[in-house]
């Protein structure tokens, strides 16, 4: 019960850890998460502490053992899923959209789907193409799921934990590239965060810079450069997608009359776009300038670290973005 | 849409074998008479539903599409027999007979099909996804092989539980060349979970003939990539499903692990409503259809004389009365309101 800088990586373990002591009905599954911890240490000493029978070792098999969660999910058991990459998402596409996000509705309501997917994913270390990828846009226009995005140790503590006792199924997106970023955590309270709305982190009066993810301390990084041009930029982290609700963009957006998304993924069908069409329809004549969406271009990301670098928005290109429109 | 006339190998054109082989380690538990009958009249039921399902689509009630199940009977009924029910049970768009098999009222099914509120899924389903998660029915899945996975999870739910549940998935010969296919068999064999694989083998995956989809007709051989039990039997037989199944369901309770099951069969129409399954051989379906499920068991007790000629005429002619009686009551059942709170539905 005491507040402690964590890092990001062990906020997800402390969620994780807590949440299965509560509740033995859950039970984590994935790729490499049991003695080895997890590729990226994000399941770290679950195994010890609550066994091969909870904390359990999959096969290679993104379909199969998704598709296992939602049979656990379906006669009583809350299962957690971790996938390595989110770019694997792609390979259990149809038990999650097909599958998990419908059932519910296609029984007429008797079923519910308790299960968590994790999914690490993100740009910036030199993985490639196949292994960068955050992988919101995949699943954004998905009635069903619950989608969300952590930016910081608290957050990734206090959704995670959420998302595990909330009754529906709930897609995270972690980010290998904050994985170690540290930050003020309450563990072992029941410090749980809404899996809807946005949360604002830095106030200011003359422009609105929404971001998620990774792009979040860039963001900041953005917002510090333009205090120094005069420019105060207010920050917030839209952190939950879907059910998305923008209704505090748009209240900030009336205040500071312009907007700037910032994103990890590609424009086209980006969350950046509904954004900006939802905060238009609610405060249109707000508006001092056309929204911008930063995001990466149109193109995968290449390995190459000097073009990997060019291709993710940074605190100057974001700043920018928002100086054109000031 | 694929028409031609597909030629059949010769080796399809035999008469199913009806041997189990494999390692059932003992007999299955002996029918009285009583299940017996039980067996013929849950087949009767399916296949005067099945029938009326028919006759409501030409009459307009039935929406969309629908995939029936008349010549499958005996897979339905055989390997549900041996089921609990605190059993879970998962299965594919051909599903009315599995969900009928294990309990579900007609008139609930049809309400469904026609898209009705008194529907089993309210009308949110349909003819694809008919569920009862009260009676372990936890899933009808539209996409091939798709409820595979899910009923491997369902299996680690009944081996966490420790109280003797099992898991069974139905899926059909086209669902053998998925990917959800083999991750299913390779998951439930390395967990030894108690999961039953009934693989409804009616050689023909939508309008294709399995010789061009698949390197073999005895489907039971996949089997063997996994290092499961299996076992390949007539599945027109129904007492030859269900000795099959038993000893599998059995062994599953008691921490035995997974095992295959390759059910011979034949669906007596099209892969759906608007198929007329002209690209099967006539001499085949011909053949085929002597080995009607109903046909074999009706004879099946009359030679042990629990059945007269008149009797299985009078329950199918119930069964008929009945299911006729559902649909008319299903017809009149009023359409689900479009003014509901849909997004109750969508989340919790």
């Amino acid at each position: 019960m005491a507040v402690q800088e964590i890092t990001y990586r062990e906020a997800i373990v402390a969620a994780l850890t807590e949440e299965m002591r509560r509740d033995p009905k859950t039970l984590i599954m994935g790729e490499d998460i049991g003695p080895s911890g997890g590729p990226f240490k994000t399941c770290q000493g679950l195994y010890e502490e609550f066994g091969a029978a909870r904390v359990r070792d999959t096969p290679i098999a993104e379909t199969g053992f998704v598709g296992a969660a939602l049979g656990l999910a379906l006669t009583g058991y809350r299962p957690i899923a971790e996938i390595m990459f989110s770019d694997f998402l792609g390979v259990c596409f149809d038990q999650i959209v097909n599958g998990i996000a419908k059932h519910r509705f296609m029984s007429g309501a008797q079923s519910t789907v308790p299960l968590v997917i994790r999914a690490i994913g993100g740009g910036g270390l030199r993985f490639g193409a196949q292994h960068s990828q955050t992988g919101e846009s995949w699943v954004l226009s998905v009635p069903g799921l619950k989608i969300v995005c952590p930016s910081s140790p608290a957050e990734a503590y206090g959704m995670l934990k959420s998302a595990i006792r909330d009754d529906n199924p709930v897609l995270i997106f972690e980010h290998k590239g904050l994985l170690s970023s540290k930050g003020e955590v309450e563990t072992g309270a029941e410090r749980l965060l809404p899996l809807t709305g946005s949360r604002v982190l830095r106030p200011g009066t003359d422009a609105t810079i929404v971001a998620s993810l990774a792009m979040v301390p860039r963001a900041l990084g953005a917002a510090d450069l333009l205090q120094a041009d005069g420019i105060a930029a207010e920050v917030i982290d839209i952190r939950a997608l879907r059910p998305m609700d923008t209704s505090a963009i748009a209240e900030s957006v009336r205040k500071t009359s312009i907007l700037v998304t910032v994103e990890e993924q590609t424009q086209v069908g980006g969350w950046g776009a509904e954004v900006v069409a939802q905060v238009t329809q609610q405060a249109f004549d707000y508006l001092d300038a056309p929204p911008a969406r930063v995001t990466l271009p149109e193109y995968p990301l290449p390995f190459s670290p000097p073009l990997e670098d060019a291709a993710l928005p940074t605190p100057e290109s974001i700043a920018a973005a928002v100086k054109a429109l000031v | 849409m694929k028409t031609a006339r597909r030629g059949a190998t010769g080796s399809a054109r035999r008469a199913p074998a009806a041997k189990a082989r494999g390692g059932i380690g003992h007999n299955a538990a002996a029918l009285s008479d009583a299940d017996r009958l039980g067996l013929f009249k849950s087949m009767a039921r399916i296949r005067e539903f099945e029938d009326q399902v028919h006759r409501s689509y030409l009459e307009g009630l039935v929406h969309g599409t629908t995939h029936l199940c008349q010549g499958q009977e005996a897979v339905s009924v055989g390997a549900a027999k041996p089921l609990r029910e605190d059993d879970f049970v998962s299965y594919t768009y051909r599903g009315h007979g599995h969900c009928l098999a294990r309990g579900m009222e007609m008139e609930n099914a049809f309400a469904e099909l026609f898209g009705r509120s008194t529907g089993v899924c309210q009308g949110l389903g349909g003819s694809m996804h008919l569920q009862d998660i009260e009676r372990g029915l936890i899933g009808s899945f539209g996409i091939v092989g798709a409820g595979m996975p899910v009923a491997v999870g369902a299996g680690l739910t009944a081996q966490l539980n420790g109280r003797g549940q099992v898991s069974m998935s139905f899926f059909g010969d086209g669902a053998c060349n998925i990917g959800a296919f083999h991750e299913s068999l390779n998951i439930a064999q390395v967990w030894k979970l108690p999961v039953l694989f009934v693989c409804e083998n009616n050689l023909y995956g939508e309008f294709t003939r399995i010789n061009h989809t698949t390197p073999f007709e005895d489907l039971v051989q996949r089997a063997a990539g996994y290092a499961m039990n299996a076992v390949a039997v007539d599945g027109n037989d129904v007492e030859a499903v269900y000795a099959a199944v038993e000893p599998a369901v059995a062994r599953a309770r008691e921490g035995g692990g997974p095992t295959f099951i390759e059910c011979k069969t034949y669906r007596h129409r099209g892969h759906s409503r608007t198929d007329p399954a002209k690209y099967r051989p006539q001499e085949e379906l011909d053949a085929w259809l002597k080995r009607d499920p109903l046909i074999l068991y009706r004879a099946r007790l009359k030679e042990l004389k629990l059945l007269t000629d008149r009797e299985a005429d009078q329950i199918s002619a119930d069964a008929r009365a009945a299911a006729q009686a559902a649909a008319q009551r299903a017809a009149a059942a009023p359409w689900p309101d479009k003014d509901q709170d849909f997004m109750a539905k969508v989340y919790v």
